[in-house]
This record gives structure tokens, C-alpha cells and sequence, in this order.
């Protein structure tokens, strides 16, 4: 597979060329931004700095503190109990945790809002229970405050800490906690000791997507009355006709999320937290009987209860209001047709590239690889609508060049190749997601013992051949993992989606968009329920994976 | 790598049948809810035999049109409100329409000089208030008044219909005296702006504020039933206001289109604009979404019209449309979402 040795002395093979393509394919769109940024803006930095910063970087901050600190200790907690425990309904439990990642978070929003509303469900329900007549008499706290919304947050996105924690006590601990227990370690021990430490790259790196995407949101912010960065950077855009300085404040906001990413990377050291393969299996998790058992079971059934269950329920008593009431939507076959379409395309792109970036970084090891894998994920880090507005530069430039091209070839210029097509969706979405599935490959890649690599490059294979015969098979339900992760998310993303379409194309989340952006979101309760479906499979399979990742692994043993 | 063959092959496939054109067709850039906005182009196309393609974009139309450059398929380019529209035209994505195609239905005041832009329809910025409260002659400068503090319910001062309330009150006040209504409409919040018009109602009902502002067709929308019962009940349940500058009258904005510069399908642009401006496409305007009509010739639907005669602010939509940076920028210096 090494294709020769370029000019520069530097080996180019498959591995480097797909980490550059990928690289450059993911800054193109932010360079784009920076060039819009340089543009003269209006100068309202002066404006923004006395103004709105010290307000929204207070709320963003306070936001994203308060949700890392919900998903890291749910995700982790729940993870923990559900693997070292064995109580009733375990196994059940162990799914439902994971559901809540099939919920976009606005909708999340919505569902509980209208739970929890003076005039909804609950508090009617309480009132009249209690005996009080009218909402002004009897009154729980609004939803729409800073903690009401860490908490729709936390819920929303606790799962990628769930999943990352989860499959590390699954297979990664399993010696040293049993040689603890045989020296009389208490479960708490084995847990901060242990456990924990091991556990850190992965729940870091599961923190770091939850952070992003509550960076990143604007819909349930919006509803939550939560006054973000990313809501001023759409106040100066849309209100104020300032791309440039919504640029500049969206790069700024880039530049602290990956400085954040950076101090994660450089915390973690030169640590490895390899494991040698064969050692991989679950621990066996302690019985717990009785009336403990059942506690716990409901202690860790919550986060799925208020996440999944309630809002899930709501949602699926509105869709039926809704049949009842308008009848079937037509379109909604088309729609999901077109969402799964998108969904496939961009989770093989992803996929793909994932495995041929970071099976580069490990098997040769070099700084430029790995600065490129880190370049290629930085989609993840911006909102969705921000880089559809770098890609929709880009992607015009490209036509504008084949128009050129066209031109000067005399030939007939064509229409739009580039612009407002399927490609650019799914380019935009592989841009956005790429990092949830390098950062669930190299996690998967890091438990792999070097070793293996070594000998298999010992015995004359190629650093292809390693990946295909060795990581490949061993990391199955990883890649079926970070498959599942951006499948899910792809069938959730709206902005990038609803901006780069061509015309005519809806899908599940365009439609629901559509009636929420005019306050009718309970006509697109049919349609979310179609998204949180398709969401709820992959989930579902997600779990049985991680299970059947360490179970295999014992066999193998 | 023939599945990567495959792959790029698919991925082409999309891109080109995305390109192709077809004839006798009209193509429209919308920030209107597809909900809104597709009866309408169903209308036209049973009426002419034209076919409607659409795509409901929310932020970023103007930069999708100048970044799809001489290639893009846009004909018309269709907004729910006056800025968003006139900033289209400043971008210079837009070219005038002729004068004979607006002239004759649309009033001077509701579409350019040079015919850059024509309104479609009228949607009032109304109060909304708990059922029994006396608020007869209210004006929007009494929203202001400390007897309302902790009264007042909003969404967020960022979205373009309160950025366009505060822009008519600059254009009547002056900026300074705007800013002061800004700041005591503030003081007056019962809760941190944030969520939709239509949670305006559903708050009032739930006694967390006793008024608040939102716009004439979600009354309609929730009044007439069409949202099932339950949004019936929000809109029954509060009493609805049309409130008037001091001196001056209901604030409006508006919906409406320009004609693309690059229009590929210019001729069939203008049937759907003709058709849109038509008694029939007027009445459609407000019997289905609850508008008023920018067609004398056409008529209110009766749930709006048993809110009382409209009479609208005279300040013109351009300045509205001019004054929205300084009221954007007024509603942050205020710190109203926060």
C-alpha cells in the first residue's frame, strides 16, 4: 500500500492520503469562515464586549459546565452500577439508559415543556389533587431557567458518557478488579481506584461530545430562554446583516473548544490504556438481593424515565392526537426515505475515513497524522448552521470553477453540481460527525495492545493488511458502535441539512422544523416519533453490541 | 475499492439529478414554513398547470443565492418578515419586477419604489392578555408602564418580530426614546424571554403573566380549531388586544417576495406572483394562514376580522426595515433576553 516517497521525503500511502483529504475537506468550510471573518465587519466587537459577551459567556459557561457535570456523573454512575451489579431488570435497565441518544434535544425541549407546563399534564394532574383551582394558586418552577436546562441537556446527550464508560467496565478492568476483590478492596475502592482512572480517556472523550453539542445547540436553547454565544452569533448575522462579525465570534468559540480539547489530550500525558487482548472480559458483576436490588434498579431506571419514557410517551400521544385529528401526513414515507438515505450515505463516509485515519495514526505513528486526524474532526465544534455557511462558500466556489472549466472548453455551463445537492449534505454531515466516529475508533483502537501490530508487522504484513486482518475483526462492534452513533445523530441534525438541500427534499427533521419554526410543533409529533424510532434500533443493537464485544472476547479467552 | 466506485458514483447521482431542470416551472427560495406555503403553490399549480418547486430555508437564504452565483436555480425568493426581505435586495441577490405586474393591486406603501420587493401579506403585532383585564386604548408605550412590572410575558427581543416592533418605535420616538420603552418593557418581564408567540397564550392560562405579544394568525391558527382542541382552548382562553403606537396605529409586518436576480424561469416567476396577488391568491392569504391581504379586493377571515378593524401603523415598511440593526443592538444594550 505505500505508494513511493513524495519530494519532501515524506511517505505518502492510502493512509495519509484520506487523513489529508479528510483534513482538507474539513477546514475548507472553516477557512471559508475565516475569510468572511477578515472581510470589514461592522465593528461591533466593542458592542458585543459590553453588551452581550459577558451575559451569554456567563450562561454559555454556567450551561456547559453544569451539563458536563450532569453526563459525566450520570453517564459514569449509571455505567458503573449497570455493569459491577447485578439487581433485577438489569438488562432491561442497561438499554433504556441508552435510548435517550435517539431524542434531538429541542425535542426533548419541547416534550418536557409541555409536561411540566402550568396548563400541562402534570401540573393540571397535581392541582387537582391537591385541590387547587387555579395555576396562580399552586406552582412548580419554570422549566425555562439556566438549571432547567442543564438538566433537558444532561438528559439529552448522558449517554455518550453512558456508552464511552460503559465499554471500558466491560472489558478493560476486569484483572485488576478481581485481583482487588481477592485482596479485599471495597466496591468504592475498586471504583475511584480502578475503574475510574481507567475509564478517563473515554469518559473525557464522551464529555467533549456532550459539551460540543450543547455548544453547538440552538433550537432547545432557544425555547429554554438560555441566552448562548451561539445565539449571539445568529443575532449579529440574521438581525444585523454582520456576517463577518458572526464569523469572528464563531471562530473565537471554535478556537476555546479546541483549546479545551487540547488540555484534555495533553492531561491524559503519554498514559497508554492498552489492555492485553485476551485478558478482556466482563467482570463478573456483584448479585444484589432484595429490597436494594429494587432500589437500585430504580435509582438508575430515572435518567431512561425522565430522558426517554415520559417525553417518549408524550410524544407519541400527541402523534396520535394528531392522526386522529389531521389524518396521515402523505409525506411522511418520502420524508423518512430521505432522512435514511442521508442517514446511510453519510454513517459509510464516516465510517470509512474514520478507520483510514486514525488505523493511520496508529500504525504509523507520526505527528502529521495525527494532527490531521484532529483537523478532520473539527466539524463537530462548530453549529451546523455556521459551517453550512463555510460549506455553502466552498461548495459555490467548486461550481463556479467547473463553470469556468465549462467555459473555457466552450462546452454548455452546467447547473449546480456542488451546491444544494445530496453530495452536500452529505458532505456536511460527514464533516460534522466524523469526530463521533474517530473518537469511538481510536478510544476502541487505544484498548488494542501495540503489540498485536507489532507482531503481524513482524511477520511481513502491510500497515493495510494489519488494519484489515487484525483491528478490523477485533473491533467489529466498535465500528458498529461509532456507525450506530452517527447514524443516530445524522437522523437528528437539522441546520446543515435544512440549509444545503436542494429544492424539494425534506426530510423527518426539515418537516418537524418546519411546524416548530411556526409554533405547531405538535403537528410534527408524528414525525419525531419517526426519528426517535429509526434512533431507537441502532440504540437498541448498540447495547447488545457492547455486550456481545466482551462476551466474545471471553470466549476467545 | 469498487465499492468506493460505487460510492462516488452514488454520490454523482445525486448531485446531477439535483441539477436538472425541467420545463414550465418556478422555483422558490422561502424562509415561510412549508405548512404555510404549499397550499398556496398547490393552489397555483391546479390554477395554471405550472409546477412549484420549494425549498424552506430559515437563516442564510441571501448567502445560499449569492454562494450558488449565475448557476442558482432561485426565481423568487420568499420572507416572513420586512428586514429579512429588504436585506435580500441590499445583498443584490434580487432584481426589480415590472411595474404593471404590482402596481394595480399592491398599495405604494407596501412594496418598493423601483418594485425590488412586493408585500404578500399583513400580519399585526397584537397583545394578548388574561381574559377580563381592562385594556381598551392600550398602546404599545403602555407596555412600558411599571403597573404591569412582572406582568409582561415575551419571546426573545433577537427574533425579527420584536427587533421589528422596537425598529417602528425608533421610527416614531427616536432611538432614545425607544431605547427607554426597551428598558421598561424589560423591567416589566414575568419571565426570561425565550420560547414562541403561542407559549405567550399557553403562559397567561398558566397564570405565570397576565399579557403578553404575538401575532394576529396564531389567533387565528389556535381560534379556529384547526390545531385541534386543545390550542382552541389557548386561544379562547385569552382575550386578544390590537394595540396602537401613540399617535399612530397597529404595527405590522410583512410577508413577501422579490424576483431573483438570476431568475431562470422569470415568465412563470411572475404568474406565481400574479397569482399570489390575485383575489384568489389573496383570499387563500387569509383563509388559510390568517393574514391580512394586501389586496384591497379580498377579504379577512372572519376569526381575524371579529378582532376588530386593522388600522395599520403609517410608517413605512423601508424604515422598519432600516431601523432593525439599531433596534437589534438596542434590545442587547437593554439586556432584554437575559
Amino acid at each position: 500500500m505505500q505508494c513511493g516517497i513524495g519530494r519532501f521525503g515524506l511517505k505518502w500511502d492510502a493512509f495519509l492520503g484520506v487523513g489529508a483529504a479528510a483534513a482538507a475537506l474539513a477546514l475548507a468550510p472553516v477557512v471559508a469562515l475565516a475569510l468572511i471573518a477578515l472581510r470589514a465587519g461592522e465593528g461591533q466587537w466593542r458592542h458585543l464586549a459590553a453588551n452581550v459577551l459577558p451575559d451569554s459567556a456567563y450562561e454559555t459557561l454556567v450551561l456547559s459546565a453544569g451539563v458536563l457535570a450532569f453526563v459525566v456523573v450520570v453517564g459514569t454512575a449509571c455505567a458503573w452500577i449497570v455493569t459491577a451489579f447485578d439487581f433485577p431488570g438489569r438488562r432491561v435497565v442497561e438499554t433504556l439508559l441508552l435510548l435517550p441518544l435517539a431524542f434531538p434535544a429541542y425535542v426533548l425541549a419541547y416534550a418536557w415543556l409541555d409536561l411540566t407546563h402550568p396548563v400541562g399534564p402534570l401540573q393540571s394532574g397535581l392541582r387537582a389533587l391537591l385541590g387547587y383551582a387555579r395555576p396562580s394558586d399552586f406552582r412548580l418552577p419554570d422549566l425555562r431557567t439556566l438549571p432547567g436546562a442543564m438538566l433537558i441537556f444532561g438528559l439529552a446527550l448522558y449517554p455518550y458518557v453512558y456508552v464511552a464508560a460503559r465499554a471500558v467496565f466491560l472489558s478493560q478492568m476486569t484483572n485488576l478488579a478481581e485481583a482487588a476483590r481477592m485482596l479485599g478492596k471495597s466496591g468504592a475502592t475498586i471504583f475511584f481506584r480502578i475503574a475510574l482512572p481507567l475509564a478517563r480517556p473515554a469518559i473525557a472523550a464522551g464529555g467533549a461530545l456532550a459539551l460540543m453539542e450543547t455548544l453547538n445547540d440552538i433550537g432547545a436553547a432557544e425555547f429554554l430562554s438560555v441566552n448562548t454565544l451561539t445565539a449571539a452569533v445568529y443575532s449579529t448575522w440574521v438581525n444585523r446583516s454582520d456576517l463577518p462579525g458572526a464569523a469572528q465570534i464563531a471562530l473565537a468559540m471554535l478556537i476555546f473548544v479546541l483549546l479545551l480539547v487540547v488540555m484534555e489530550r495533553m492531561g491524559r500525558g503519554g498514559r497508554s490504556y492498552a489492555v492485553i487482548g485476551r485478558n478482556m472480559r466482563p467482570l463478573a458483576p456483584r448479585r444484589v438481593e432484595g429490597f436494594a436490588g429494587l432500589a437500585l434498579a430504580a435509582l438508575v431506571t430515572l435518567p431512561a424515565l425522565f430522558g426517554f419514557i415520559a417525553p417518549a410517551a408524550h410524544l407519541v400521544y400527541q402523534a396520535f392526537l394528531r392522526l386522529a385529528h389531521a389524518g396521515m401526513p402523505g409525506e411522511i414515507l418520502a420524508e423518512t426515505g430521505n432522512s435514511l438515505l442521508v442517514a446511510v450515505l453519510t454513517t459509510l463516509v464516516c465510517v470509512a475515513g474514520a478507520l483510514m485515519v486514525t488505523g493511520g495514526v496508529r500504525l504509523m505513528r507520526s505527528p502529521l497524522r495525527r494532527a490531521l486526524l484532529q483537523i478532520s474532526a473539527v466539524g463537530y465544534a462548530l453549529p451546523g448552521t455556521v459551517l453550512a455557511i463555510g460549506l455553502l462558500v466552498v461548495l459555490g466556489g467548486l461550481d463556479a470553477l467547473v463553470r469556468g472549466g465549462a467555459a473555457l472548453l466552450g462546452a454548455k455551463p452546467p447547473g449546480l453540481l456542488f451546491s444544494a445537492s445530496l453530495t452536500a449534505i452529505v458532505l456536511a454531515l460527514s464533516l460534522r460527525f466524523f469526530r463521533l466516529a474517530t473518537s469511538k475508533i481510536e478510544t476502541g483502537l487505544e484498548r488494542l495492545s501495540p503489540s498485536l501490530d507489532n507482531a503481524a508487522r513482524t511477520l511481513g504484513r502491510s500497515p493495510f493488511a494489519v488494519l484489515r486482518e487484525i483491528h478490523l475483526p477485533l473491533l467489529k462492534p466498535t465500528i458498529a458502535g461509532a456507525a450506530l452513533l452517527v447514524f443516530v445523530d445524522c437522523m437528528k441534525e437539522l441546520p446543515a441539512t435544512l440549509l444545503l438541500r436542494p429544492m424539494n427534499f425534506e426530510t423527518l427533521s426539515t418537516h418537524l422544523y418546519g411546524e416548530t419554526a411556526r409554533g405547531t410543533y405538535e403537528n410534527g409529533a408524528l414525525a419525531a416519533c419517526v426519528i426517535v424510532a429509526f434512533g431507537l434500533l441502532p440504540v437498541a443493537l448498540l447495547t447488545r453490541l457492547g455486550r456481545r464485544e466482551s462476551e466474545a472476547r471471553e470466549e476467545r479467552s | 475499492m469498487t465499492r468506493f466506485r460505487l460510492f462516488a458514483a452514488v454520490l454523482l447521482m445525486g448531485a446531477s439529478c439535483a441539477a436538472s431542470a425541467r420545463a414550465e416551472e418556478v422555483n422558490v427560495y422561502t424562509t415561510r414554513e412549508p405548512g404555510l406555503f404549499a397550499p398556496l403553490a398547490a393552489a397555483f399549480t391546479a390554477r395554471t398547470g405550472v409546477k412549484v418547486n420549494s425549498v424552506f430555508v430559515k437563516d442564510g437564504l441571501a448567502e445560499r443565492v449569492a454562494a450558488e452565483g449565475a448557476a442558482s436555480p432561485a426565481d423568487l425568493l420568499m420572507t416572513v418578515d420586512i428586514g429579512n426581505l429588504i436585506d435580500l435586495v441590499d445583498k443584490g441577490v434580487t432584481k426589480p419586477m415590472p411595474a404593471e405586474l404590482l402596481e394595480k393591486t399592491v398599495p405604494a406603501n407596501l412594496r418598493a419604489a423601483d418594485n425590488a420587493w412586493t408585500a404578500l401579506s399583513l400580519r399585526a403585532r397584537l397583545v394578548w392578555a388574561e381574559k377580563g383585564l381592562p385594556l381598551a386604548g392600550l398602546t404599545y408605550e403602555d407596555l412600558a408602564d411599571p403597573k404591569w412590572k412582572g406582568k409582561i410575558c415575551v419571546r426573545s427581543g433577537q427574533h425579527p418580530y420584536n427587533t421589528a416592533l422596537l425598529a417602528a418605535m425608533i421610527a416614531h420616538a427616536g432611538q432614545a426614546r425607544a431605547e427607554e420603552w426597551a428598558r421598561g418593557l424589560k423591567a416589566n418581564l414575568a419571565r426570561k424571554p425565550g420560547g414562541g408567540d403561542r407559549d405567550v397564550a399557553r403562559d397567561i392560562l398558566g397564570g405565570l403573566c397576565q399579557l403578553g405579544l404575538g401575532n394576529s394568525y396564531y389567533v387565528g391558527l389556535m381560534r379556529s380549531g384547526k390545531g385541534g382542541p386543545e390550542q382552541k382552548a389557548w386561544g379562547d382562553g385569552v382575550q386578544v388586544v390590537l394595540p396602537t403606537f401613540a399617535g399612530g396605529g397597529v404595527h405590522v409586518n410583512a410577508t413577501g417576495v422579490a424576483l431573483a436576480k438570476g431568475a431562470p424561469n422569470e415568465a412563470a416567476a411572475r404568474k406565481l406572483v400574479e397569482y399570489l396577488l390575485s383575489p384568489e391568491g389573496q383570499k387563500l392569504y387569509a383563509e388559510q394562514n390568517f393574514e391580512y391581504p394586501v389586496s384591497k379586493a379580498a377579504a379577512v377571515d372572519p376569526t381575524i376580522g371579529a378582532l376588530g378593524e386593522l388600522k395599520p401603523d403609517t410608517i413605512s415598511l423601508v424604515d422598519i426595515a432600516r431601523n432593525r440593526k439599531a433596534a437589534s443592538l438596542i434590545f442587547d444594550k437593554v439586556g432584554f433576553d437575559r
